[in-house]
């Protein structure tokens, strides 16, 4: 029978280090949905999700009321908008109202997201995926819970530059219809090579069209947890580090193994899968920055620092692997800065750079995240700044992603606060020599060599 | 046969048994286990209950709980066993 301790020890983790779960996502598939009429469209789009989703959020309280644990977000996630509405759209407005029918229904059902409205174009860009893209900027400021995301590139097929190169476009634009909320509309833009289709995880979350028709995906956190584990092993060699990491993310997952478990027999929808990532908060405490500072980094930044994270994120899959049926998303840690209090102090400390961050990506999911930049950034820097990111995980085989959000009217060292779970960021400083030659080229690069890897 | 976990964190003080136990028996929740330890200087109780005779929702039994808590000056929470299991047994 459990003891004292043990259920001390689980309360300890919920009440103290910020331990939750930090999503149920339902993956809801619009395919069904398809008309060439755009008005019967949207009506089959808000039907579809209201009926399924409608007892996503009592049943989410239900649970979290029951066994004790905060279930932070309930959210959901649909087919990407470029696939549905191709045959109805035939402009960039046309994308909008979806969008707007996106939001009323996730209003309606009282979700705090849906991601999807996404297109990809990993090789190419039809002309609906292009009107989807070039439509981004209008949809998310002229909704609340929308969020979107870009494929653009992938091992297997290359990364699409056309697509990268518009996308620096469309961010500043994003940026500049948000501005009077400190550009607010790029921390729902997310740019992604190897995007992977069951990610519950925002704003990058979409239904990939592999999935079946309604699925349950849930989320995981609990940096606090391991910070505080690995606070007990200071000292230690990192045989003692890595076992205890990992211990501690198999008990992280359970939880979310449980919950999963029962959402998915209470709405009566398949469990897909728990995505073992860490993700940070703004919360004092819990952050990944803080528990590599504990493993023994004066900040994160500092030489190490990418052989910490590279350590973290290995061991927390290992044990989550085991903690769970199936594991799938994006499962690594996030670097998200905004939201991450330790990430802004490291920052802020000028011990952190996009550069440094960049070099973290390699190791870790899922990218450049959550960085504010001066708003007078060049659209080419930033579809520069994408391909690098992009090119990372095209050759390691990697989910990458990008978001970025420049701050129209502010600049270096100021800083902009986003709120909630978005957290707060002091703008960081983007390289001032230019790529523009190089990203205005157009076409594609190629996909790797599968061989000689070196 | 669901069980349920009832913690007491707290300032010890006299009588917080027997308010808990009371209340568990008036609603015919059957105590199967208690342990207490202190830790820092705090009360710590766990109970494990069968509460398949409660009339009462679950709910209600933990809202009620609670407030029987802040009347005394303890923090009470009822969980089902299963996070617990999950946690904690492979």
């Amino acid at each position: 029978m459990i003891n004292i301790f043990e259920v001390l020890e689980t309360n300890h983790m919920i009440q103290q280090e910020n331990l939750d779960v930090r999503t149920i996502t339902i993956g809801i598939s619009l395919l069904d949905c398809i008309d060439s009429n755009l008005d019967r469209l949207n009506e089959n789009i808000y039907r579809k999700i209201t009926t399924i989703a409608k007892d996503l959020v009592p049943v989410g309280q239900a649970i979290e009321r029951e066994f004790g644990i905060p279930i932070v977000n309930k959210r959901i996630s649909v087919t990407p908008i470029g696939l549905i509405g191709a045959s109805a759209c035939h402009c960039p407005e046309d994308f909008v109202s979806i969008a707007k029918t996106l939001d009323a229904a996730a209003k309606e059902v009282g979700v705090n997201f849906l991601g999807g409205y996404s297109a990809l174009v990993s090789k190419g860009m039809t002309k609906a995926d292009e009107d989807l893209i070039r439509s981004i900027p209008l949809a998310l400021s002229q909704t609340e819970y929308i969020c979107s995301s870009v494929n653009v590139g992938s091992t297997k097929t290359g990364i699409d530059m056309n697509a990268v190169r518009l996308l620096g476009d469309i961010i500043v634009e994003t940026a500049n219809r948000t501005k009077d909320k400190d550009s607010l509309g790029c921390a729902k833009l997310v740019v992604f090579c190897n995007a992977p289709d069951d990610n519950p995880f925002m704003a990058g979350a979409f239904h990939g069209v592999t999935e079946g028709d309604a699925v349950i995906n849930v989320g995981v956190s609990g940096p606090g947890v391991v910070k505080n584990a690995v606070e007990q092993c200071k000292g230690k060699d990192f045989e003692v580090l890595c076992e205890t990491v990992k211990k501690t993310a198999f008990k992280i997952t359970r939880v979310g193994q449980l919950v999963a478990r029962e959402a998915s027999r209470r709405l009566g929808i398949p469990f897909g899968i728990i995505d073992l990532s860490l993700a940070p908060t703004p919360a004092i405490g819990d952050s990944i920055s803080d528990i590599l500072e504990q493993m023994g980094l004066e900040r994160t930044g500092a030489p190490g620092t990418t052989a910490a994270l590279a350590l973290l994120n290995d061991q927390v899959k290992k044990g989550g692997v085991m903690a769970s049926s199936y594991v799938g998303g994006l499962s690594g840690a996030f670097i998200p800065v905004s939201e991450d209090q330790g990430m802004i102090h490291a920052v802020q400390a000028g011990a952190l750079s996009i550069e440094k961050l960049e070099a973290m990506t390699c190791v870790c999911s899922v990218g450049l995240d959550m960085i504010a930049i001066p708003g007078d950034t060049k659209p080419t820097t930033i579809a520069g700044i994408i391909a690098d990111e992009m090119a990372i995980g095209m050759v390691n085989a990697k989910t990458t992603a990008v978001r970025l959000i420049p701050v129209i009217g502010k600049d270096v060292g100021e800083m902009v606060e986003f709120g909630g779970l978005l957290g707060y960021a002091p703008i960081m400083p983007v390289s001032r020599f230019d790529c523009s030659e190089f990203v205005n080229r157009g076409g594609r690069i190629p996909a790797p060599i599968h061989s000689f890897k070196n | 046969m669901k069980k349920y976990i009832i913690t007491v964190v707290g300032k010890d003080s006299v009588g917080i048994i027997a308010k808990v136990c009371t209340y568990l028996s008036e609603n015919h929740a059957n105590i199967l286990d208690i342990s207490q330890t202190i830790v820092q200087g705090y009360f710590n109780m766990m109970m494990i209950v069968d509460p398949s005779a409660c009339e009462k929702p679950m709910e209600t039994i933990s809202d009620e709980l609670e407030q029987i808590g802040d009347s005394i000056g303890v923090k009470i929470h009822l969980q089902h066993e299963d996070i617990f299991n999950m946690m904690h047994r492979i």
